[in-house]
């Protein structure tokens, strides 16, 4: 089957959303878990319980975001190149922290010293507020375009610097993405962890649940009024050959809130993210975490969405010079490319869904100090 | 122009963190499936000594694979970070196969792993040997598509340059898949890691049997490998890959920069076994040839020639002049005059445009190079050679090394005398880093043999990295240098540490190490405890 190729470049605007959001409610939890493993776990047993709620799935959970990166790659090239190079040391600070997670999950309990065993505590701690926190501020950098152009080969010239990344705003934006993720971490363990683990969790899903609502009300209201957002005046046919010299886009005050205006249905988005938030504490407070974690990714769902409807057209909007931007109908692959794409996703995306499934279902309990004990040397 | 130390500081930061993750990825490719053929006798035989074997074995390969993933993820940040200009120019084909990797491959093997280490106690026997053979056959896979992604950075099939996009394009997803020098590298880089994991396993288990201790478990181990390893030698050698040299410019090249081939010769070829090769002079100096050997390997045939270097330099003037009118017709299309005649211009030269992009390392419009800047890029077209020479029959030598260790390991393991061929068993000892020797070589010599290429005949690498700064450069591969280094030494820690425990790690209460702890406890308390210990743990 032949698709449109305006369709499919906007089919792959959703399966890259789709691909960021099953990181970051999978793997994000991940990173949550990992945030808040030196506080809640007071005990050497008590924090190998709250590692081993993850063991089994946090490297599964990883590949949504290898692969998230991969299908820009492949979808997205120019965004790819563009954004990996211009934020080059955020995304190696990105890259270094995620290196203490593999390691620290094998390594950490294969020897008894309590110094190893609490540096790899903290370097869990890190591989997942870091990544956590750069992920947030490029997307708020996205929001406030990012200083860069593009040559007449295509090539493309960062002129920011890296301190230039954190602008407050993309900051508040980085406290969002690691609050949201720490209480998804923390409403995972108040379902898998045993007592008083799960107490302790259970405070930090409500505090957690508080600040983000709290934090995504200040960047929305920012948002609004103090950040400019880009238009697209003039550009060619949506299907065309894609090539991001040939548009022409501008600054404007309120385009970061135009979709709203044109399609209002899409203000559900961010009434999902404050949704979903408010009931998670809620639900977290009447010791129902199970559909606690239903109502945080659904709330990480309507949040990570609103980033992304606001910017529509746009992924990677040019502070510097506006008609280098990369949008969803310039920057993307060829038409066989996406096509090929396409119909890989639509084949392996149930199937890993299915066995990802299949694999918590098995692991699924409540993990006990006296299983960690029980099973001393095959457990992490 | 970009920064000409920046683009040597990319190469080696690439080249670095690649080689380093290629230190653990054969073991995993190998060790995944010598694992399924331990737990598959255990569950046929319920013998619970195979699915110690396979937890020990598993131990090892957990502490391996840790960094196997943690370097992989380098990797693909890297592609972005350091070769922007590559994934923009080469993304709609390349990263193509990288995220079917990804979606096919990657999620199944990760998503498994977490169940074979800790899902013994949730699983039945067959799921768990079910869990066990996807996750090796998902990395085995993950293999398929990343050399796919290289293979075609070696022979670029299935795509075309457009002048519109200013990028490569896919034309034909099959052509890619089925591109033969991918499927040739894919049995060759895969068999490598199976003869890796052997050696590993064979390695260990002779200190073991050298040690006495833990026999049973050790001949085992070492049955099976040796029975694997074999197989797999046999493949790397028979089918190595000689036979990709037969298609794209970029084979022939590195085939003759390999042989140190200076001068076409008269089929047949002889075969330089030693010599001094000099890309100054353009020759080998005190070569040593066997008449007729390089032929026949090489073109399988009496009467091909096999193109020697100055003859190919030749043919890449002509391309890389070509390549000029090439790149000087893409600036009038890309600028307002995008007529039929100087398309159809444009067409006639496409195909050496990226020899026409050799010339930007010395002047921003390779159109107006001079006489002197063509006769630098008809230079830089082939590789260093003697590099490439030499790591080639360090390769060689590591591969027939272990053929021969193979072929007398399985004759004695045959016989069941191995244990006592102790000079045997400790030449497996001391040769446990020699597949990996292999394995390093064999992958400069394939990436180092692409030069001055980043894609084959099309994008050269000195174009191809991003716009950084040296000093951006210099703090990341400082940093990677020292975060690689310490990783490193903690891996080797923990792997010398398991491997001496060997199976007592296990704390089944069977193996050596705690027998001797519950022999000399039962002595000082003078009961009789070691029939206790068989019954410490059942699990």
């Amino acid at each position: 089957m032949i698709i449109d190729y305006e369709v499919l470049k906007f089919i792959w605007w959703v399966l890259v959303g789709v691909l960021l959001i099953g990181f970051a409610v999978t793997d994000g939890m991940d990173m949550g878990v990992g945030a808040l493993l030196p506080f809640l776990g007071k005990t050497d047993d008590e924090r190998r319980v709250i590692i081993n709620t993850i063991g089994p799935h946090w490297d599964g959970n990883q590949v949504w975001l290898i692969t998230a990166g991969g299908a820009i790659f492949a979808a997205w090239p120019l965004v790819y190149a563009t954004a990996f190079s211009g934020f080059y040391f955020a995304m190696l600070l990105a890259l270094f922290a995620l290196f203490f997670r593999p390691v620290g999950f094998d390594y950490r309990s294969k020897i008894a010293d309590p110094r190893w065993r609490s540096a790899w505590d903290w370097g869990l701690f890190i591989g997942g507020v870091v990544p956590a926190l750069v992920f947030g501020v490029a997307f708020g950098n996205l929001l406030l375009g990012v200083p860069f152009h593009l040559d007449d080969m295509l090539r493309s010239f960062y002129t920011g610097s890296f301190f230039g990344l954190f602008h407050p705003f993309a900051l508040l934006a980085g406290v969002l993405s690691v609050a949201m993720l720490t209480m998804h971490g923390a409403v995972w363990l108040q379902i898998r962890a045993a007592e008083p683990i799960a107490s302790r969790a259970k405070a930090a899903a409500r505090i957690f649940a508080l600040i983000s609502m709290a934090v995504f009300a200040l960047a929305g209201i920012w948002l609004i009024i103090g950040i400019d957002g880009f238009k697209v005046v003039s550009m060619p046919a949506l299907d065309a050959t894609p090539n991001p010299l040939t548009k022409e886009v501008v600054a404007d005050s309120w385009a970061w809130l135009a979709n709203y205006g044109t399609h209002p249905w899409t203000l559900l988005f961010p009434v999902l993210g404050f949704a979903g938030l408010w009931a998670t504490m809620k639900l977290a407070a009447a010791d129902r975490p199970g559909w606690g974690l239903v109502s945080g990714s659904l709330a990480i769902t309507g949040i990570i969405v609103t980033a992304g409807v606001s910017l529509f057209p746009f992924i990677l909007p040019s502070r510097t010079d506006p008609n280098s931007s990369l949008i969803v109908w310039d920057a993307v692959s060829s038409h066989l490319t996406l096509t090929v794409m396409f119909w890989a996703a639509v084949i392996f995306i149930p199937l890993i869904l299915a066995y990802t499934t299949w694999t918590y279902t098995k692991m699924w309990r409540r993990v006990t100090v006296e299983e960690i004990r029980e099973q001393e040397h095959l457990a992490y | 122009m970009l920064d000409s130390t920046m683009i040597e500081l990319s190469r080696w930061q690439f080249a670095m963190t690649a080689m380093y993750h290629f230190l653990f990825v054969p073991l995993t490719l190998g060790l995944a499936w010598i694992l399924v053929i331990m737990e598959s006798v255990y569950v046929m035989t319920g013998r619970e000594i195979y699915r110690d074997m396979t937890k020990f074995w598993g131990k090892l390969f957990g502490i391996n694979f840790a960094l196997g993933v943690t370097t992989g993820l380098t990797m693909e940040f890297q592609f972005g970070t350091n070769w922007a200009y590559y994934s923009h120019y080469v993304g709609d084909v390349f990263g193509a196969p990288l995220a079917i990797e990804g979606l096919m491959a990657f999620f199944l093997e990760s998503t498994f792993i977490g169940l074979f280490f800790l899902g013994w106690e949730r699983l039945s026997k067959r799921q768990h040997l079910t869990v066990t053979f996807l996750m090796a056959l998902a990395s085995n896979l993950s293999a398929l598509w990343i050399l796919v992604a290289n293979g075609w950075m070696q022979n670029p099939v299935g795509a075309e340059f457009s002048y519109e996009t200013m990028r490569m394009e896919m034309t034909n997803f099959m052509d890619v898949v089925l591109n033969p020098v991918a499927q040739v590298k894919f049995v060759h880089t895969v068999a490598a890691g199976y003869v890796t994991a052997s050696m590993f396993v064979l390695g260990i288990s002779s200190w073991y049997m050298l040690k006495g201790r833990d026999l049973a478990f050790a001949k085992r181990s070492f049955s099976v490998a040796i029975g694997f390893g074999l197989a797999g030698i046999l493949s790397v050698i028979l089918l190595g890959d000689e036979s990709g040299y037969e298609v794209g410019d970029v084979q022939k090249v590195k085939l003759a920069a390999i042989e140190a081939e200076w001068h076409s010769e008269p089929a047949p070829a002889g075969f330089t076994i030693i010599g001094f090769p000099s890309n100054e002079d353009e020759e080998t100096h005190g070569a040593v040839k066997i008449p007729w050997l390089l032929g026949l390997i090489a073109t399988r045939s009496l009467d091909t020639q096999v193109k020697g270097l100055k003859d190919l330099m030749v043919d890449h003037e002509i391309r890389i002049r070509s390549g000029m009118i090439a790149y000087e017709y893409l600036q009038r299309l890309r600028g307002n005059q995008d007529t039929p005649e100087n398309r159809a211009v444009f067409e006639d030269h496409k195909d050496d445009l990226g020899y026409g992009l050799l010339l930007k390392r010395y002047i921003d419009d390779p159109s107006q190079a001079t006489e002197e800047q063509i006769r630098m890029a008809v230079k830089d077209s082939i590789p260093e050679v003697a590099p490439l020479f030499w790591s080639f029959r360090v390769m060689v030598a590591a591969g027939f090394w272990m053929l021969a260790l193979m072929l007398l390991g399985f004759y004695f393991n045959a016989k069941r005398v191995i244990q006592e061929k102790r000079w045997l068993l400790r030449l497996f000892l001391w040769s446990i880093p020699v597949p990996w020797i292999a394995a390093e070589t064999g992958w400069f010599v394939a990436e180092f043999g692409r030069q001055p290429w980043a894609i084959g005949e099309v994008l050269p690498t000195s174009i191809a990295a991003s716009s950084l700064a040296p000093s951006d450069l210099i703090i990341s591969l400082s940093a990677f240098i020292l975060f690689y280094t310490v990783l490193l030494i903690i891996e080797m820690y923990l792997m010398f540490k398991f491997g001496r425990q060997g199976p007592s790690s296990l704390h089944t209460g069977r193996y050596h190490h705690e027998e001797a702890a519950t022999a000399s406890r039962s002595t000082t308390a003078g009961g009789p405890a070691p029939a206790l210990a068989p019954q410490k743990r059942q699990d």
